[in-house]
């Protein structure tokens, strides 16, 4: 055994793994991975927590999986062997959501299997869990999804907010009464493209407050 | 990283395929209980959806019961068919057979207001893959009561608005027939007229959707057309 199996489960350095991809290593803003299913399910928030949390347990556990058996795996069908593995979770996932919670699965329907295209899984088991111990790769693999499931959450807030007036399904501008002095519910939000516009927002607020991301021309 | 063998690198895959396909083999099974539950109640809003009455996936069962009284099977020449369970009955399995051996499902169900209506399942082929839907008839068997629509996965925005209020509920009150004639309802390009009885504003952007709704809904209902003389009053 060596002396690096006595770190702590929780070090500082793992807790920054979990971290980074929350900020300034974000998948979507920083990487600009994970675009496609970002567009398309923050149109409501349920659907995109939902999105966030499937991400974030198929990215922790492919990641602890081809950790796992990072040595046994032939350089040359590794990649076959990750699709694998991120295929295997997918479609369990999807099958949980069919037998649990089926009115979100039907929403999802084709975005659940897209998972497996997700450019942020491939990316992270090629990147950190084929070199990387068990542990430490959950934990990126956590934090990779929980860094994209944030983003989709708020660009789902601010859609439904906007685009249908309501949060979570409440329909707060109702409550508020600003219908009845001509308020009205921005339709174009809903669409696909204004969901890039607020990744684009979100994009640059997080450059302007951190100037280490700005290429160096 | 080591260099693994030919040989090594088929056992891995065989390995890892078995065991795979065992894990998923395993949970379809587990789940599959509860997954036919919830394309029943699926199937159920659908039906009560077609009669204006809005279900939610927990009064389903309850209000299924109440408005739904009764289900029955026909044949192509309009008889009953003893022994076959209307619900049970798959449309895409039926319309694979020829016509004269094919189970027509009917529902009849009476919403508040009183009407007897009929309930007839449709399917056909969308863009990308099947619609299907429930049309409810009044008791004249001629004028549309309401319907539902859904698809399995349509263009969002463009295709998939057939299951949107707006698009159904232009089907309200359109006729199926014209001086005894089955004609179904057309969904045509370019706006129709409000007093066209016959016709619905087709989606835009969705041409082909509206284009196989049309057809799916005249070789469904048009299946019916013996039962329909029959019974008519």
């Amino acid at each position: 055994m060596n002396n690096q199996e006595k770190e702590p489960m929780f070090s500082a350095k793992n807790l920054k793994l979990f971290t980074a991809p929350l900020g300034k290593e974000n998948p979507i803003t920083v990487q600009v991975l994970g675009i496609c299913s970002a567009l398309a399910v923050t149109v409501k928030l349920k659907p995109a927590i939902v999105m966030a949390l499937s991400v974030m347990i198929v990215t922790a556990v492919s990641n602890l999986v081809i950790a796992a058996i990072r040595q046994y795996i032939p350089d040359r069908i590794r990649i076959i062997v990750q699709l694998v593995v991120i295929a295997t979770m997918v479609i369990l996932v999807d099958q949980f959501l069919k037998a649990y919670v089926f009115d979100v699965s039907k929403q999802l329907s084709v975005f659940v299997g897209l998972i497996i295209t997700n450019c942020i899984l491939m990316g992270r088991l090629e990147a950190f869990a084929m070199g990387n111990k068990p542990w430490p790769s959950f934990i990126d693999g956590l934090g990779n999804g929980a860094g994209y499931g944030m983003i989709l959450v708020i660009v789902a807030f601010f859609r439904e907010f906007l685009g249908s007036g309501t949060i979570y399904g409440y329909p707060v501008m109702q409550k508020l009464g600003v219908y009845s002095a001509g308020y009205e519910n921005n339709g174009m939000i809903i669409l696909p493209p204004m969901a890039l516009i607020f990744v684009g927002l979100i994009i640059w607020l997080q450059r302007s407050r951190n100037k280490s991301l700005i290429e160096n021309k | 990283m080591k260099n693994f063998s030919n040989r090594y690198i088929f056992i891995f895959s065989s390995v890892m395929v078995i065991a795979v396909a065992t894990l998923l083999s395993l949970a379809a099974t587990l789940l599959q209980p509860a997954q036919e539950k919830n394309l029943e109640i699926e199937k159920k809003k659908s039906m009560l959806e077609s009669i204006g009455v809005p279900a939610t996936r927990d009064n389903t069962e309850e209000l299924y019961d109440k408005y739904i009284k009764e289900s029955f099977v026909l044949n192509s020449k309009g008889e009953p068919v003893e022994g076959v369970e209307a619900f049970t009955v798959v449309l895409r399995n039926e319309q694979k057979k020829p016509l004269d051996q094919q189970y027509l499902p009917v529902f009849r169900a009476t919403p508040d207001d009183g009407e007897k209506v009929i309930i007839l399942p449709v399917e056909g082929k969308g863009l990308w893959g099947p619609i299907y839907g429930y049309v409810s008839l009044k008791a004249d068997l001629n004028t549309i009561y309401g319907v539902t629509f859904d698809h399995k996965g349509e263009t969002p925005g463009l295709g998939a608005e057939i299951n949107t209020t707006p698009f159904e509920s232009m089907f309200n009150g359109k006729r199926l027939f014209d001086n005894g004639e089955f004609v179904s309802v057309h969904v045509l390009k370019g706006g129709v007229s409000p007093n066209d009885i016959h016709g619905v504003d087709a989606i835009s952007g969705g041409t082909i959707t509206s284009k196989g709704l049309e057809k799916m809904l005249f070789d469904c209902i048009q299946k019916y057309n013996d039962y329909f003389l029959k019974n008519r009053n």
